[in-house]
């Protein structure tokens, strides 16, 4: 019965009588899946393919080979890169595990009031793109930082917090750790009490029952955090660009291919190097999760049990939470600071206070911020559009490859924005504008295209988590009361998955406005710049960084108030939902 | 698996989740051997006393003693009391083999008497091909034998279970209970079940226990608390009751009872006083005379369940449900038709209220 799609009409139609074998139905859904694919194959599949390919090309012949691999590797500065961003990456996770691991075991086994605290610091790094604390931390960390011009003056040493690669792995893992914290934390509370209970009753306790029950069950989630964390900063241009540090992978493939020009091979093996990487990860951790989906919350279950902690374990549990704090919290103290400092140079805090700085970044930025909200506009429109066509077909129909549509727009978390950029270069470069003889390559509608590719797989998360919470009975009781599939998605589907809309389009805005790696290698003048772009133009001079702080907070304040409004957003979307559905 | 039969005594046991008082003033004595049943609606503490005999939750006040060994404050892993979780809680990231071993290791015993130790208790519920499986490759009712085999591997004193048929289908229900009820007789394990399923604590206990609002109703064998309970919540959990209230009064020699409506029926025995007659649908009878033990009625609704028919029968006080055995050849009576219902009083319990 449920399956037999109704018709309002009195008898069958002509068509309906027809074979579907040999006349197939073309619905507007099958028209839009069509053009999604398309469009996802046109830009991101046949882009980063591209890059592949070139990878493998003799510059001068263009016949294939693998001697741009042996110059490669034969290289130095390129073995050393290579080394280096695996280093750091590694580096990386090790650092952010350090702060998260105890901040999710004080708030899944304790009792503790500090936990609020927790959950929300959990969210603080991720609202700033890493890149924009990465000068600011420079200021409060660096060799004539805050913290080692009081170190020196007291104990006349001085610590290198913040040189070279140390740098980079500081700044990454301040900001990445939150995707450890968050998916372990998450794992852990979905542990159901009575795996422990369970092993309790049969005499296990203390450190061996965490070994051997709790540890290995949260496993999985600290293998998809730590694996993030990684592809994260292996892939990530904008740091160590700020910073200063090029003897890296991406750095190096974006230098190539501003200096040197788009036909150089070396940024093409980089990208290849790059996204195999990329790949390599998630199939490892995929490996490493596969068939455990350890989830064991029962109906009535609350997760581990917590016990409360002794006055001197919670004494101990505040000094290291407020140490991470005033850690995590570093790079916004030191960006707010710079902003409105005078003169912040070989001292522990800036000479005077001042808003001249945003003076002058609105003076300068007012281009950059309309051109932000133009590009993450088109993008973030595009990716819930895209989004919700994608969930609907992916759950709701039977479309042949309905599942490669969802597979092709999550690839795109495995392309690094840099590899993106370069694929961007290559193909458009020979495609003209339409109506015009410029090349689109530094057309700025590109760049809104590149970041819509890149987010879309956000907006598609959002989206499909949105369609999942509508039942489909109510599509069904729509339909059997005679309205068509169209009408049916308009009136009810999209309406009750609006919040998730929504709310994955604030996520993809809010991200968008402060894309860097991607946006830095199709930005081809300053008046197409976004605000990322502006913040990088900003720093490179020093009379500019304070002002570029400005322009940072300003980003900053974009993705919190982002973050902010979609997780309102989606609670209200909880609400509303559990009160209407009884289920 | 032989075990020394031990008995379970609980002594006044209060227990609160901070301010709510959840059990108060449980009182049980449970024999060695006994198969045990704690009945009740969800809310009522079976479950909590339950687990509080494992060792779990908040630690009680008064006294549970395991063949005479007071473990109020012993911490769960020094109990020695086998607990079948409800959600089976077996651990996704072991195989089966690891699962039911896990006790064992726990107890740092050899591994060369683990595996025949677990190969017996893999046997004993009839699963041994499947050891080296992973429990998400198990159906429902594999993972709770499963579950069961990794309890009694160590050899507990106590079977602790907790709703262990209500994730299975209702066919599979009924076999598993059998099995369960088979395999205490076989170990001879003072076991307790914990079920809001009447016909589960009925078909399976020697005793129960029914429980409601953190007290125990009432301890007894399933055909006592049915036939004779003592309060209406027992009554009425257990089965179908048609519920009367009025007083019992004495007619010289000899008793009647008068519904609060003006009806009387008379009775062979009662304390005099307010109270409730309860009548089970099964202790009256559809007749078209009245007479001295009969209510007038009229039949509202008509309900054919196969071996018998209920009928819904409005009388001057209250609503009653009355069953009557379907023959073949029988009529049935129509709705809207009036009738008398002949009440078997000796059949009728009289609660005090």
């Amino acid at each position: 019965m449920s399956n037999a799609s109704p018709h309002n009409t009195g008898g069958p139609s002509l068509l309906d009588r027809l074979p579907a074998s040999i006349f197939p139905r073309v619905t507007g859904l099958h028209a839009s899946a069509l053009i999604i694919a398309i469009l996802l194959i046109g830009l991101l599949i046949i882009p980063v393919f591209q890059v592949i390919y070139v990878a493998f090309l003799d510059p001068n012949t263009g016949a294939l080979t693998l001697q741009n691999f042996v110059d490669f590797f034969r290289t130095s500065l390129f073995r050393e890169s290579f080394w280096n961003s695996f280093y750091v990456s590694a580096m990386s996770v090790v650092f952010a595990t350090v702060i998260a691991l105890p901040l999710a075991y004080i708030t899944t086994r304790f009792n503790f009031a500090g936990s609020v605290v927790i959950q929300s610091l959990g969210f603080i790094p991720l609202i700033m793109p890493p890149f924009v604390g990465a000068v600011a931390m420079q200021l409060i960390f660096g060799r004539n930082g805050t913290l080692n011009l009081l170190i020196e003056e007291k104990f006349g040493v001085n610590i290198p917090f913040m040189e070279g690669l140390n740098g980079v792995i500081l700044v990454q893992s301040i900001h990445y750790f939150p995707f450890i914290l968050i998916n372990l934390s998450t794992s852990l509370r979905n542990i159901d009490r009575s795996m422990e209970e369970a092993a309790q009753n049969l005499g296990s306790q203390g450190m061996r029952l965490f070994r051997r029950i709790v540890f290995p069950l949260a496993m999985p989630g600290y293998v998809a955090g730590a694996a993030l964390v990684f592809i994260k900063v292996f892939d990530d241009l904008g740091t160590p660009l700020l910073l200063n540090v090029n003897n890296m992978l991406a750095p190096q493939a974006f230098l190539r291919i501003s200096s040197i020009g788009i036909s150089d091979p070396m940024g093409y093996v980089i990208s290849f190097i790059l996204v195999a990487f990329s790949i390599f990860s998630l199939w490892a951790s995929f490996l490493v999760m596969r068939g455990k989906d350890y989830s064991t919350v029962q109906k009535g279950g609350g997760g581990l049990s917590r016990r409360d902690l002794r006055t001197g374990e919670k004494i101990a549990a505040y000094v290291v939470v407020a140490f991470i704090l005033i850690l995590v919290l570093s790079p916004h103290i030191g960006l707010t600071l710079l902003s409105f400092a005078t003169i912040w140079s070989f001292a522990p805090l800036p000479d005077g206070f001042t808003l001249q700085n945003y003076v002058v970044m609105w003076e300068n930025s007012k281009q950059f911020i309309t051109n932000t909200v133009i590009y993450a506009g088109i993008a973030a429109v595009l990716d819930v559009i895209i989004g919700t066509a994608i969930a609907y077909i992916v759950i709701r129909t039977g479309i042949w490859g309905r599942k490669s549509l969802d597979y092709l727009a999550t690839a795109a978390l495995a392309v690094p924005g840099v590899v993106l950029g370069i694929g961007y270069l290559r193909v458009f470069h020979s495609i003209d504008i339409p109506f015009t003889d410029k090349p689109m390559a530094s057309w700025w509608v590109i760049i809104a295209l590149a970041l819509m590719i890149r987010r879309l797989p956000y907006a598609l998360r959002a989206c499909t988590a949105a369609l999942q919470q509508v039942s489909l009975a109510l599509e069904e009781a729509a339909e059997s009361l005679g309205a068509t599939k169209g009408s049916t998605i308009r009136r009810i589907v999209i309406p009750l998955m609006s919040g998730g809309i929504l709310a994955g389009f604030v996520t993809s805005f809010a991200t968008a406005a402060v894309e860097l790696s991607a946006t830095i290698m199709l930005v081809s003048s300053e008046s197409d710049a976004p605000l990322a772009y502006g913040i990088y133009l900003f720093m490179q001079t020093p009379s500019g960084r304070g002002a570029g702080a400005a322009l940072g907070v300003v980003a900053v304040i974009i993705v919190g108030l982002g973050t902010f409004l979609s997780q309102l957003m989606i609670e209200r979307d909880k609400k509303f939902k559990s009160t209407d559905q009884s289920h | 698996m032989t075990n020394q039969m031990v008995g379970i005594e609980i002594n006044d046991l209060h227990l609160s989740f901070g301010e709510t008082e959840v059990l108060t003033g449980v009182n049980l004595d449970i024999q060695p051997g006994e198969f045990f049943a704690f009945l009740g609606p969800s809310g009522s503490g079976k479950s909590t006393l339950l687990r509080s005999i494992a060792g779990f939750g908040p630690t009680p006040r008064g006294s549970i003693r395991i063949g005479g060994r007071d473990v109020v404050n012993l911490p769960p892993w020094k109990r020695n009391v086998g607990m079948v979780f409800q959600s089976y809680a077996l651990w996704p990231h072991m195989s089966v083999r690891d699962n039911v071993g896990f006790g064992l290791r726990e107890r740092k015993m050899p591994a060369s008497e683990i595996a025949p130790r677990v190969d017996a208790a893999l046997e004993l519920v009839g699963l041994t091909h499947l050891a080296d499986r992973m429990p998400n490759q198990l159906s429902g009712g594999q993972q709770q034998r499963i579950a069961l085999a990794r309890t009694v591997v160590v050899e507990p004193e106590v079977l602790l279970l907790d709703e262990p048929l209500s994730n299975l289908d209702a066919s599979l229900r009924v076999q598993m209970r059998r099995e369960l009820l088979a395999l205490q007789r076989k170990l001879g394990l003072t076991t307790i079940f914990v079920t809001h399923d009447q016909e589960e604590a009925n078909t399976t206990a020697d005793r129960m226990a029914v429980l409601d609002k953190g007290v125990i109703q009432q301890i007894g064998t399933p055909q006592v608390l049915y036939d004779t309970p003592e309060n209406l919540f027992v009554a009425e959990f257990l089965g179908t009751a048609n519920i009367l209230g009025g007083q019992v009064e004495s007619d010289g020699g000899a008793k009647r009872f008068r519904t609060s409506a003006g009806d009387v029926l008379p009775l062979s025995d009662g304390h005099e006083g307010a109270g409730s007659i309860v009548l089970r649908p099964q202790n009256m009878q559809i007749v078209d005379q009245a007479g001295a033990d009969t209510l007038p009625g009229t039949i509202l609704h008509r309900e054919f369940m196969g071996s018998q028919v209920r009928y819904i029968v409005r009388t001057s006080g209250t609503e009653m449900i009355v069953d009557q055995f379907h023959h073949i050849g029988h009529d049935w009576r129509d709705t809207g038709s009036d009738v008398h219902l002949k009440v078997n009083t000796n059949e009728a319990v009289i609660v005090a209220s």
